[in-house]
């Protein structure tokens, strides 16, 4: 149906689970390795992860202390006792028969996001709760066989269970990319979405405008980017308006998405649904957390995104700018500590060349080598003295960012340190102004023609090879020039 | 019934061929699975040479085919892990070998510890040590007939609902069953995890005391195990008081045992101690949560089995049919029914009725324990209504197979130390034994009293 009239018409209502694969350097409840990308299969297991008769789980320490901050990121209540449930089913990516989950008793209980949309509103989307649990393993399916890599099986996740306030996709985006912000900053995950650091399951459901009650919701499972989860949500929007057009009605299920088609498509109904015979775990004591520990834990969480944007609304930067800049949480603390240490026009003048190097690079891959304060601070103040000029200044910026030199160093290497010593550019004026093929532009100049300026301003660039300070040399042109009509 | 100490003139070596030996001529009782000869001799011959030392240097012992032990098969008397060799020990192995002790072999059971009689074996039932017509009791009932035939002097077994004290009162040596938590259970095929206890079987107290005292301790690898409390009693031991469950001595209880647990509450008298009947109106009840209870954790601990990693596995055409197939081969009929019980009482619309209504009265035997353990040191009352019973004989009927662990079970459901000592004899000769309570952590306490008794009888 028509897009137009189906907005018009129809409102969403989305939930977002996301499930969040923790930074720490063993299993959740093993002491196998945690990173298992580009791994054998099943060497990052351990008899634990394995299932052997009479392995037991043992907590991980560092597992709580990132739940603990992301609590802090999602301004939560750490819950001073949670537990630990089993979630029963077979599989063979389950190697116990159970996922240890906490079903009862979270260790994150409520809190908020806000995230901000590129209209420049923000939406805020409240969180029932985000719990540790234990991922599974992965399956290969072949031609008449399966296979099973248990390297992720016992993987720290938490997962943040959102409450139903997002009401379009562009918020689903946006509630996605600030939970990702928030997470990162907070030091709780790598945010490596490639290997699925961070999966979103979106529930959707839609209802006339008008409506008080909310539609039969479907669930589209395992979105691995921001831009899927805004996809994803405005297909469903579309196919589910389609079907309440035709008269026909929502089946509750899971839905997955193809990236390639841009479409989801049912893979279970409810009625499939599992008894996951949810117990509590008789393995691992309840979670007991004192104020103390919690505070110290937070106590170590760094500047969240919010503050950055708080912090740089002195800076009049552009909202994609800022969100660009946010994109690498080194590159924004490095704008801060600019501004910090410089003043604003220094910390302007950096995040713009951040933010337009990182928007050329095909995906975000992390911070640039060089994390100096001075380094950057220094080739805004070079800018800023006249001495390099906005071009060599990006070209030397490249150059920094994996460099231990000075821009200054840089900049006479490459020779690009601007002459603004007014006395040597007047001699080049000089010899521009006695040069006879410059006598035509001068006389179209002398009778008013503006645009004839460029070409004599050209020339004593040329002259300089470059590194005559453009405005000096425009300014001592027009002062010349002057000085010859009024003699005329 | 030999004693650690007896093995002192021995050489290590010799104490294990002797083990050994004796093992295979008593193999109609159907003790042990299977021998650790290799192994045993190996680790007899360092301690001989002084390369291992302590306080159990060069003791045999048996391991309950439960316990993870390397260089042999662990099947938990099952079909699907007959053959399954482990590449890790259980940490109640690990930490007998360090002082020395030598596993020589490991005992039947009933399949994963379900049953009271250890005739639920995917091996065949162990033979009573006196009677060999009648059961071993279970299910570490291997362990308490390799104790009361002397083949070694003291046993490894784990006690989920009696699981020690009653074959160790069936078979006439001492069984105790720690405090929740005081034994890691790292490395032992667990069955409930909330209830299951490691402990020993032997022939006195004093021994028992000495293999707790190097079982007891936290582990890392076990988050439920405690902090280290137990510190063997010194005498004399000051007058107790001490109450007899009245619950436990009704006219359903055997004359036979009734009179044992009579006679050995008069010992207790006549050593200074004051006994005075009490009431665990609750006794009944327990049994039921038990079997709601442990059935859960039965049925969640038993997902594992599904053939895909290792034990047995069946062919099949799905997944669906692999799985199938593989539990149902390998698993007792006692495993599945407990599987059954367990999976109804925690599926989507009877978790409220069954397992959350069980663990609420659960909360109330632990809180009528406090009570009484306000008044009283210990409690007493008798190990099993009956003595051991004849082979077979309820092996048709699984409830009253379930009620014989009626007196074992309450402790169990509380996380309490209790103990089964020999009381005397059945008219027509069987052991009977007696139950000493007490609260968290005073297993110390429980065997300084009976090993006064033992001392004085």
């Amino acid at each position: 149906m028509n897009r137009e009239i189906a907005y018009e018409k129809y409102q969403m209502t989305i939930g977002i689970e996301c499930h969040v694969q923790l930074d720490t350097t063993t299993k959740l409840f093993s002491g196998a390795d945690n990173d298992a990308r580009d791994q054998e299969p099943n060497l990052m297991t351990s008899p634990v992860d394995f299932a052997l008769p009479g392995m037991l789980p043992v907590l991980n320490r560092r597992a709580v202390e990132l739940a603990i901050r992301a609590g802090k990121a999602l301004n939560a209540t750490i819950a001073p006792i949670s537990r630990f449930d089993r979630k029963h089913y077979f599989y063979p990516d389950l190697p116990k028969g159970y996922q240890i989950s906490q079903m009862y008793q979270p260790i994150i209980i409520g809190g908020f996001v806000e995230a901000p949309l590129e209209s420049g509103e923000t939406v805020k989307v409240r969180l029932h709760h985000a719990h540790l649990e234990e991922d599974a393993g992965k399956l290969t399916h072949q031609l008449d066989s399966s296979l099973i890599d248990l390297n992720r099986a016992g993987t720290p996740l938490i997962e943040i269970v959102s409450e139903p306030d997002i009401h379009s996709a562009a918020e689903a985006k946006a509630y996605a990319t600030e939970l990702h912000r928030l997470m990162t900053y907070a030091g709780v995950t790598k945010g490596d979405l490639y290997h699925g650091n961070m999966r979103f399951d979106v529930n959707i459901s839609i209802a006339p405008k008008d409506s008080k009650q909310l539609g039969t919701r479907a669930e589209v499972k395992n979105l691995n980017s921001f831009r899927s989860v805004e996809r994803a949500a405005e297909y469903e929007f579309l196919r589910q308006a389609e079907l309440l057009e035709k008269g026909e009605s929502i089946t509750q299920e899971t839905r997955g998405w193809n990236d390639a088609t841009g479409k989801t498509s049912p893979q279970r109904s409810k009625e499939d649904a599992q008894d996951y015979r949810y117990m509590p775990d008789p393995d691992i004591p309840p979670l007991v957390l004192s104020p103390e520990f919690i505070d110290d834990i937070q106590s170590q969480v760094g500047a969240l995104p919010g503050y950055f944007r708080a912090t740089w609304q002195s800076l009049n930067l552009d909202k994609s700018v800022v969100e660009s800049l946010l994109d690498v949480r080194q590159h924004a603390e490095l704008i801060t500590a600019i501004q910090d240490d410089y003043d604003d026009d220094v910390a302007r003048r950096v995040a713009h060349w951040f933010a337009s190097v990182v928007r050329a690079g095909e995906e975000v891959s992390g911070p640039v080598k060089n994390l100096q304060v001075e380094s950057y601070a220094e080739l805004a103040q070079l800018v800023i003295a006249g001495k390099l000029s906005s071009t060599a200044a990006k070209e030397i910026f490249v150059e920094l960012t994996e460099s231990s030199e000075t821009a200054e160093s840089i900049a006479q290497k490459r020779n690009l340190i601007q002459v603004s010593d007014e006395s040597a550019i007047q001699e080049i004026v000089s010899s521009v102004l006695d040069d006879s093929a410059s006598q035509k532009s001068i006389a179209d100049y002398l009778a008013g023609q503006e645009k004839a300026l460029g070409y004599l301003v050209g020339q004593v660039m040329k002259q300089s090879a470059g590194k005559a300070n453009p405005s000096i040399a425009n300014q001592l042109l027009r002062e010349r020039l002057a000085a010859r009509k009024s003699s005329s | 019934m030999k004693r650690i100490s007896d093995y002192s003139t021995l050489s290590a070596v010799e104490a294990v061929r002797q083990s050994i030996a004796r093992a295979k001529a008593m193999s109609e009782y159907n003790a042990l699975i299977s021998l650790c000869e290799d192994r045993a001799l190996d680790r007899a011959a360092k301690v001989d040479a002084g390369e291992v030392t302590g306080r159990l240097a060069g003791i045999p012992f048996v391991a309950k085919d439960n316990f993870l032990t390397i260089d042999s098969q662990t099947t938990a008397a099952s079909d699907f892990l007959r053959g399954f060799s482990s590449p890790i020990q259980a940490t109640a192995v690990e930490r007998l070998e360090a002082e020395g002790a030598i596993c020589i072999g490991k005992a039947n059971l009933d399949a994963f510890a379900h049953g009271g009689s250890t005739e639920n074996s995917a091996f065949g039932p162990t033979r009573n040590a006196v009677d060999m017509t009648r059961v071993a009791g279970g299910s570490s009932g291997g362990s308490a007939v390799v104790v009361a035939l002397d083949i070694v002097p003291f046993a490894l077994g784990t006690d989920t609902g009696g699981s020690i004290r009653q074959p160790a009162s069936f078979n006439g040596v001492v069984g105790v069953k720690p405090t929740y938590g005081a034994v890691s259970r790292f490395g032992v095929v667990a069955m409930a995890s909330s209830t299951d206890t490691i402990g020993v079987l032997s022939s006195t107290v004093s021994d028992a005391e000495l293999v707790m005292d190097i079982l007891c301790g936290p582990d890392e690898r076990d988050m439920t195990t405690i902090d280290d409390f137990f510190e063997p009693t010194v005498e004399p031991l000051r007058s107790m008081k001490i109450g007899l469950i009245k619950e436990s001595m009704t006219d359903e209880v055997d004359s036979d045992v009734v009179r044992c647990t009579n006679d050995y509450v008069n010992e207790l008298r006549a050593a200074g101690h004051i006994v005075e009947e009490v009431s665990l109106p609750l006794l009944k009840q327990a049994l039921a949560i038990y079997y709601i209870v442990v059935s859960a954790e039965v049925s969640s601990n038993l997902g594992r089995y599904d053939g895909i990693r290792y034990g047995n596995r069946a062919d099949g055409q799905s997944l669906a049919e692999i799985y199938g197939r593989s539990r149902d081969n390998g698993f007792m009929p006692e495993n599945k029914r407990r599987i059954m019980i367990g999976s109804y009482v925690l599926s989507s619309g009877f978790f409220d009725a069954y397992y959350l209504h069980a663990q609420k009265v659960r909360t109330l035997l632990i809180e009528s324990f406090d009570s009484l353990f306000e008044d009283y040191d210990l409690l007493i009352g008798p190990v099993t209504p009956t003595a051991a019973f004849k082979l077979n004989e309820n092996t048709a009927d699984p409830v009253k197979m379930y009620l014989a662990d009626i007196m074992t079970v309450p402790a169990s459901l509380a996380g309490l130390p209790a103990i089964s000592v020999p009381a005397g004899e059945s008219a027509d000769g069987l052991p009977i034994g007696v139950q000493l309570i007490g609260p968290q952590k005073s297993d110390a306490m429980l065997l300084g009293i009976a090993k006064q008794l033992e001392e004085t009888i």
